[in-house]
């Protein structure tokens, strides 16, 4: 009986001792302690630079899984009321839906005025989401860059393509040339490489006017690229399975996939995906709608943001500053943690050598810093991941159907989709 | 827990030993002091029952009836926005009545409960016939190497459902799958069960794969636990072996044909693991395929936790009222002799 009761006794006092365990938090004495959840890999050797030059600012990184997990683990932790960390890595599309969970701190006090001179205004323009204020830094980008088997594409008598028109001409003859090999294929698996394609033709796919989100992914340019995709894909000289399965990554090592419509960070994919095909490759800008007014999209980069549970928040806005613009910092993202830099200049500065994957080409950096430049503007909305999951069943069902005008009704759903989802949420939709 | 630790002269329910007629209903063994104020041993009696079973009723507490509470809870909230719904304060959560409920059961919730039953439909009866068959098989006189027939049946089960759903993945990818690289060498056009109209065919293997053994090894121990005097009857009348297992065998483990069969259904309700493996794999398997996979894209990808919880509760009810009704019907054949 006394046992049993003292273990009882035990057991609260230790579970009471684990809860306010975590609620501990460091002195008001000594150097400031900063938590930075992020999962690029590297990260914390980057951090170590900084936290060796700064004694009065320590920063600790906790690793992450990954841009969808720490978002939710993040919402959770403010919910919870404590638990968040000072800084966090966040994808340019999760920015709105943060900032509207109110996890953002507006850093803008925090900044100097020059901070915005050294990004891509696209990217700028995500970051404040077209207003004064500043919500994250930008880390790094992913301009979309078209790449392709130079051995095979010497082989048939072909070239890069510059024109989307010329894209379908070339992914037509190389179907012709054996039918189980593919220019490329449209995956309904992945929303971001489809947005980058979009962007690239003019979409923005939200807006805001004033006090009302514009929802405008039924327009004219989205639809030129879905019905433009759904054609190719009706013909049959695109494929129509998703990336990244183990039947795509057997296709990049066989040479049935003789192109990938990708980002700047492809070679590290490529690398570890089809590793013998290193040298095969090359990389080209993208094709373009209107060769006289070049533009690419984006897929894929992240930024360095401020949460609104931080006590110091000066001091967590100077590391994000450092961190992506210091030119010390900058050459480590890339050079260790083998990222495309968002600070245009000092990116260009860092990064002179090709990937090793690339070591056939000496200019991949040359064509990646032109592609940077001709990032085209979008918006991102609160409710990307709404959109995004709709892109998914939408597409994935008109890839399925094979039809041009399932691709442009699945659009349609989507815009539909993300209206109701808004709406039902209670924002003001124009 | 007294029964065990009583003196062993005072009682011995199992051999039916006569208790001694001095020998009271109260336990000995927790009165060390032969007299204790009244008081104090009313409360031991009383409290030590309840002591003994606080850490089950605390750890049920916090985690089964605290969360099914919460997630009632959090299925009439929902979150409401103003404006831009930018910077703080723009968020609350409002009490949403029954919009939740009324909102979940929509057009896509019943597609993924159709599909579903489908799926069970394909399913159940094919693993349970498969289970009931190997079992037979088994314990059948004349079968050899049952213990290594046996193992490798049941083998599969402790592969966790994700992993053989990646395994199977690959063997359905055509173009790293070895049965369509046989069916290529043969010349023979081997249908694509990554397609929508057979993935659901593409499942139900999984499921039938890994839930044979379990559901065989279920049925063959309460074929093991028939006495053999019965079958040594049987035979004496000139019952054939199929006659035995058709005419004995069958009825005898109908019980535990049902049991398994309960429990089919309600995992059947519950599929979740391998069609969410499966889908960065193909068009065919959409976010909503089956029921747990749309609270999982609402709480999670979608951020909300209200819609979610609402259909939590709604399959939860179903899969109630489904195994009440499952068992209603069948308790009757099944159980008839023991009422």
């Amino acid at each position: 009986m006394h046992s049993i009761k003292r273990g009882i006794a035990a057991t609260v006092a230790v579970a009471a001792l684990a809860l306010t365990g975590c609620s501990a938090g460091g002195g008001d004495d000594g150097p400031v302690g900063l938590d930075f959840w992020a999962w690029a890999p590297n990260v914390d050797k980057v951090v170590e630079i900084w936290n060796e030059q700064n004694p009065d600012i320590q920063v600790t990184v906790q690793k992450q899984d990954g841009g969808d997990p720490v978002i939710t683990k993040l919402l959770t932790a403010l919910k919870a009321g404590s638990g968040a960390p000072d800084l966090i890595q966040a994808e340019y599309q999760k920015i709105p839906t943060l900032v509207s969970s109110d996890a953002l701190a507006d850093i803008s006090g925090d900044l100097d005025a020059d901070v915005a001179d050294e990004f891509a205004d696209g990217l700028w323009s995500s970051v404040t989401l077209g207003s004064d204020a500043v919500y994250a830094v930008p880390q790094d980008s992913g301009p979309m860059m078209f790449y392709y088997r130079e051995d095979i594409f010497e082989e048939l008598g072909l070239e890069a393509p510059t024109t989307w028109d010329e894209y379908a001409e070339v992914a037509a003859a190389v179907h012709a040339s054996d039918p189980s090999r593919y220019l490329g294929t449209f995956s309904a698996n992945d929303a971001g490489w489809f947005t980058g394609l979009a962007q690239q033709a003019g979409a923005s796919w939200w807006s805001i006017d004033g006090d009302a989100w514009g929802v405008d992914i039924d327009e004219s340019p989205t639809q030129q690229v879905a019905e433009y995709w759904g054609g190719l894909v009706e013909e049959g000289v695109i494929d129509n399975k998703p990336m990244y399965t183990p039947e795509w990554n057997a296709g990049l090592n066989d040479g049935s996939q003789v192109g990938w419509l990708s980002a700047v960070w492809a070679p590290g994919v490529l690398s570890g995906n089809a590793a013998d095909t290193a040298g095969l490759w090359r990389a080209a800008p993208m094709p373009q709608w209107d060769a006289d007014a070049p533009a690419t999209g984006a897929w894929g980069g992240s930024s360095t943001a401020v949460t609104t549970q931080t006590e110091n928040q000066a001091a967590a806005a100077e590391f994000a500053t450092w961190l992506n613009t210091d030119p010390e910092a900058v050459a480590a993202m890339a050079d260790v943690m083998g990222i495309y830099p968002a600070a245009t200049d000092a990116a260009a500065e860092a990064l002179t050598t090709s990937p090793e994957f690339f070591s056939n080409q000496e200019d991949f950096y040359d064509v990646a810093a032109e592609a940077a430049d001709t990032i085209a503007p979008f918006t991102y909305g609160p409710n990307v991941n709404v959109t995004f999951s709709a892109y998914n069943d939408e597409f994935a069902k008109a890839a399925e159907a094979k039809t041009s005008s399932a691709f442009l009704d699945a659009v349609a759903e989507m815009q539909q989709i993300t209206v109701d989802d808004l709406e039902n949420t209670g924002f003001t939709v124009e | 827990m007294t029964a065990t630790t009583r003196p062993s002269g005072s009682t011995s329910p199992r051999t039916g030993v006569p208790r001694a007629p001095d020998d009271s209903l109260e336990p000995r063994e927790l009165g060390a002091a032969p007299r204790r104020p009244a008081g104090h041993r009313f409360r031991t009696r009383v409290l030590t029952p309840y002591a003994m079973i606080a850490p089950a009723i605390l750890l049920f507490l916090a985690f089964m009836a605290a969360p099914i509470v919460y997630t009632v809870a959090l299925s009439f909230q929902r979150v409401q926005v103003q404006g831009l719904g930018l910077g703080s304060g723009a968020r609350k959560t409002v009490f949403a009545g029954f919009s939740n409920y009324v909102a979940a059961l929509d057009a896509e919730f019943l597609a993924s409960v159709g599909r579903v039953l489908l799926y069970g439909l394909i399913l159940v009866p094919t693993m349970l016939g498969l289970a009931l068959l190997f079992a037979l098989l088994l314990d059948s006189k004349r079968s050899r190497a049952t213990r290594f027939s046996r193992l490798v049946i049941f083998l599969p089960y402790a592969v966790p459902g994700v992993i053989a759903s990646l395994l199977w993945g690959f063997l359905y990818l055509p173009a790293v799958s070895p049965f369509y690289f046989v069916t290529d060498a043969l010349g023979l056009d081997a249908p694509t069960i990554l397609s929508s109209d057979l993935i659901v065919f593409g499942l139900a293997n999984i499921g039938l794969w890994g839930g044979v053994g379990f559901n065989m090894v279920v049925i063959y121990t309460s074929l093991k636990a028939v006495p053999s005097d019965i079958y040594e009857a049987a035979r004496l009348d000139g019952c054939s072996e199929i006659q035995i297992a058709l005419r004995i065998k069958v009825p005898i483990v109908f019980p535990a044909l049902v049991m398994t069969g309960l429990f089919s259904l309600i995992a059947t309700l519950q599929v979740f693991a391998e069609p969410t493996t499966l889908r960065p794999l193909t068009n065919a398997l959409s976010t909503t395929w089956s029921p747990l996979m749309k609270v999982y894209r609402d709480a999670f990808t979608r951020d909300d936790l209200g819609a979610a919880a609402a259909t939590s509760v709604i399959i939860a009810i179903v899969t109630l009222a489904m195994s009440f009704i499952f068992l209603r019907i069948v308790q009757k054949r099944a159980f008839g002799q023991e009422d």
